[in-house]
């Protein structure tokens, strides 16, 4: 199974593609019944989903919030913009830390490939200092997709 | 924390990308690294100030030139750093892996 890629685009775009085993049909779901979506999204060892409310509707809004035990947490607010089934999600989220973070407006698309499915996520950013500040900070609170492949580019 | 922020906003521009992939081939002087562009010498000395701060470049005194290459440790910190970031997405997507394995398959003519 090839794996993971990140890479940047541009200024203010951050593109993440996998390959799963599974259709369409079942990834889409994954990533939108909100019984598997706290199953996966967890981001590092030891934190957990609590609440995971995800509305599944163009229109809809989700919120996902998460905590790793020891009183630390934060959370993701978003809409759903587009809701095409098994092919495409267009949504906007921030994270709130406990300030929002700028908007960052997301298309994920999930194409057959073979058997399984070919997944992107290509993340827009309001500018090119966002993606930045983005980059260096996502993680640290577990959970942003966001990342960049410097090989080829150093 | 903060060395790492500023470094991936020094990234956030072309030209500054542009030279550090120059760079990457070897060291370069500030006049090698105007070449290619339609700037400025100056213009690019700015450029290479945001990188040196960045601690993603250092230079070298020799006689008159000063020579700029690739800060090791900068570029070593970052990319540390993103291979963190790609392990906890990794991770996700590892527990997606098994989510999905254990999904019920779809019924054939169901469309929901």
């Amino acid at each position: 199974m090839s794996k993971l890629t990140l890479t940047t685009e541009g200024d203010t775009h951050v593109v993440v593609t996998r390959r799963f085993a599974a259709p369409p049909e079942a990834v889409y779901r994954a990533h939108t019944d909100p019984q598997l979506i706290q199953k996966w999204l967890l981001g590092p060892e030891g934190w957990t989903m609590p609440v995971c409310i995800n509305e599944a509707k163009p229109g809809g809004k989700f919120r996902y919030e998460w905590t790793n035990g020891t009183g630390r947490g934060f959370y993701i607010t978003g809409e759903l913009l587009e809701l095409k089934p098994y092919r495409r999600i267009v949504h906007v989220e921030r994270m709130h830390l406990p300030d929002p973070t700028p908007d960052n407006h997301v298309e994920t698309r999930f194409d057959a490939d073979g058997a399984g499915t070919l997944m992107t996520m290509r993340m827009t950013l309001p500018d090119a200092q966002t993606r930045a500040a983005m980059l260096s900070t996502g993680m640290e609170h577990g959970m942003e997709a966001s990342y960049v492949r410097l090989e080829g580019m150093i | 924390m903060q060395i790492l922020d500023t470094a991936f906003s020094a990234l956030a521009d072309p030209t500054r990308r542009a030279i550090l992939a120059r760079l990457a081939q070897g060291e370069a002087t500030v006049m090698e690294l105007a070449e290619p562009f339609e700037i400025t010498q100056p213009a690019i000395s700015q450029h290479l100030k945001v990188l040196e701060d960045a601690g993603l470049i250092v230079r070298r005194v020799e006689g008159t030139r000063r020579p700029r290459r690739l800060a090791r440790a900068g570029i070593e910190a970052m990319d540390q750093w993103l291979a963190m970031l790609r392990k906890a997405l990794d991770k996700n997507y590892d527990r997606l892996d098994e989510v999905l394995a254990a999904m019920e398959p779809h019924r054939k003519g169901e469309t929901r």
